[in-house]
């Protein structure tokens, strides 16, 4: 019995001790950039034995409110505008990332105006007929609300009240298979998730690629933030500099995002 | 035993018991806790029986999500109820004992698949046959129905034949003595006196369909409208809480657990209404 006792007493010992490593960072967020923070985390680990960084996610209004509350000492949110309570943090642009609006490979229509683009999700638009495609109903798919990728394409599309018919998925992936299984869908996501099961349309005659998004000329771009609460310091200075370094720059990079710099 | 006692074991077992009750009681408390203050706030009316929910400019109005529900679970139970009793009363009174044995379990099996799975069939097979075949988005009424039909067979065959082998031999052989024929005797005598379990068996499935989330989420489209035709695609209470709940704070999140409050309550009122007139009929006999 006194044996367990001891154990136990000396394991949490060594657990109390982890928790107060000075070097540790935590990240919460936005679930677009997770993936990318986590392999940085990995790479900035890998270089600074000492330090800690663990990435959680949650969603970006959970960056907000854990920056805020010091939940995380870092949050990460992916929203054109950040709302006003997150005004007074101190926000970096780490990375920039395009929305493809995106059909069925099958339709025809291969380009739409922001204005097309606004009618259709607004629902005054409601046959492809009316915007160069075949004579058939369009069905919208959106996100649901909350969703950064929503916020984000509405904001910069502008003055969107979403169609009550739209079918709602709550990801990017089932936005991506519900397009590519229904010919009269219309949707939205992540430039970094296109494949050829889909046909991404071009927005005012510019096409969705990084090389268009890294020159401003896309238009539906929405950029990722770091928040930190007051002046970033020590690790979580450190490492924001390193997401913001070439190595750092070049993995958001080759992992399909746009680099801020 | 002797270590316990009998008073011992009897206290044990009692605290299990209740523990049992403790945890529906502390969950119950907490979604009322978190979600009623809420709708005092809002507006009861408004709350129920608006039909705008736009989280971002802060109205929530859930009538659309009731009605999803409605159709959605009545959709089920017109799909699996007939269906299921049709097959119960077929392997019971009809089939030889052995395809029964082989029958049943394997039906029973169905329950085992995960909703996620009748999910993803229903996207990959059923939507877009539906469109197909009848227009419309795919994602629909008629899509999350005949998933959800399917999903309750398992609970409503195997407590429908249950409660059919239950019924004594000396019955069916008392109407077959005055000559009546075996679908008379089945339909006249032995579904009859099976009656009350029967019904116990489409109201266990009325709960699975409407409680039932993952499948419904990705079967039904969940556009937040009144559906005027089982083609329109819905978005039910359970599904509207489990899409909006990662990124819910605040009056969202609280509407959210309002909207458990009212889902709650709505199966309280269902199962309720469904076994009063399970009382009803039996008082009848």
């Amino acid at each position: 019995m006194s044996k367990t006792v001891t154990i136990a007493i000396v394991f949490f010992a060594i657990l109390g001790g982890c928790g107060k490593r000075t070097n540790s960072v935590t990240l919460a967020g936005s679930t677009a950039f997770q993936p990318f923070a986590e392999k940085l985390a990995d790479q900035y680990m890998q270089k600074n034995r000492e330090a800690a960084v663990t990435v959680q996610g949650g969603g970006s209004a959970v960056g907000i409110q854990s920056a805020i509350s010091g939940a995380a000492q870092i949050g990460m949110a992916d929203l054109v505008q950040l709302p006003e309570e997150a005004k007074h943090l101190n926000a970096t642009i780490v990375a920039r990332d395009g929305i493809a609006v995106v059909i069925h490979p099958s339709n025809k229509v291969s380009n739409l105006t922001t204005q097309q683009v606004r009618d259709i999700f607004n629902g005054t638009v409601r046959n492809w007929a009316d915007v160069g495609g075949e004579n058939r109903p369009v069905t919208v798919v959106s996100r649901e609300a909350g969703s950064g990728t929503r916020s984000s394409f509405e904001q910069t599309v502008g003055g969107i009240a979403l169609t009550k018919e739209a079918l709602i998925q709550d990801s990017n992936g089932t936005i991506r298979e519900t397009v590519a299984n229904d010919v009269n869908a219309v949707g939205y996501l992540s430039h970094g998730l296109l494949n050829d099961k889909i046909k991404a349309v071009t927005i005012d005659g510019q096409e969705c690629t990084s090389a268009a998004i890294a020159a401003d000329k896309y238009p539906l771009v929405r950029p990722i933030f770091l928040l930190v609460n007051g002046e970033p310091q020590g690790q979580v200075k450190a490492f924001i500099e390193y997401v913001l370094s070439v190595e750092g720059q070049e993995t958001l990079k080759s992992n399909g995002l746009i680099p801020a710099r | 035993m002797a270590l316990i006692g009998e008073k011992g074991v009897q206290r044990i077992l009692l605290v299990t018991a209740f523990s049992a009750m403790s945890a529906l009681l502390l969950i119950a408390l907490f979604i009322v806790n978190e979600g009623v203050p809420f709708m005092f706030r809002y507006g009861i009316q408004g709350f129920l029986l608006s039909s705008d929910w736009d989280p971002s400019s802060g109205t929530f109005g859930i009538f659309p999500m009731i009605m999803a529900s409605l159709w959605v679970t009545v959709g089920a139970l017109l799909v699996g109820a007939p269906l299921g009793i049709a097959g119960a009363v077929f392997l019971s009174e009809f089939a030889p004992r052995p395809v029964m044995r082989v029958v049943k379990p394997a039906i029973e099996l169905l329950a085992a698949i995960p909703s996620v799975v009748y999910g993803f069939i229903g996207v990959m097979v059923l939507a877009p046959l539906i469109r197909e075949v009848f227009g419309g988005p795919g994602l629909s009424v008629l899509a999350a129905s005949i998933i959800l039909g399917i999903m309750i067979l398992p609970t409503v065959i195997s407590i429908s034949i249950d409660s059919i082998l239950a019924v004594p031999q000396s019955y069916r052989e008392g109407s077959l003595a005055l000559g009546a024929t075996v679908w008379q005797t089945v339909h006249m005598v032995t579904v009859r006196a099976a009656k009350s379990g029967i019904i116990a068996s489409v109201i266990l499935g009325l709960g699975r369909a409407i409680g039932e989330t993952m499948a419904v989420i990705m079967v039904a489209g969940n556009a937040v409208k009144i559906p005027d035709s089982p083609l329109d695609s819905v978005r039910t209470l359970t599904a509207n809480i489990a899409l909006e709940m990662s990124y819910a704070t605040g009056m969202h999140r609280e509407a959210l657990f309002a909207t458990g409050v009212v889902l709650f309550v709505v199966i309280i009122i269902l199962n309720t209404v469904a076994s009063v007139a399970m009382r009803k009929r039996a008082a009848k006999k």
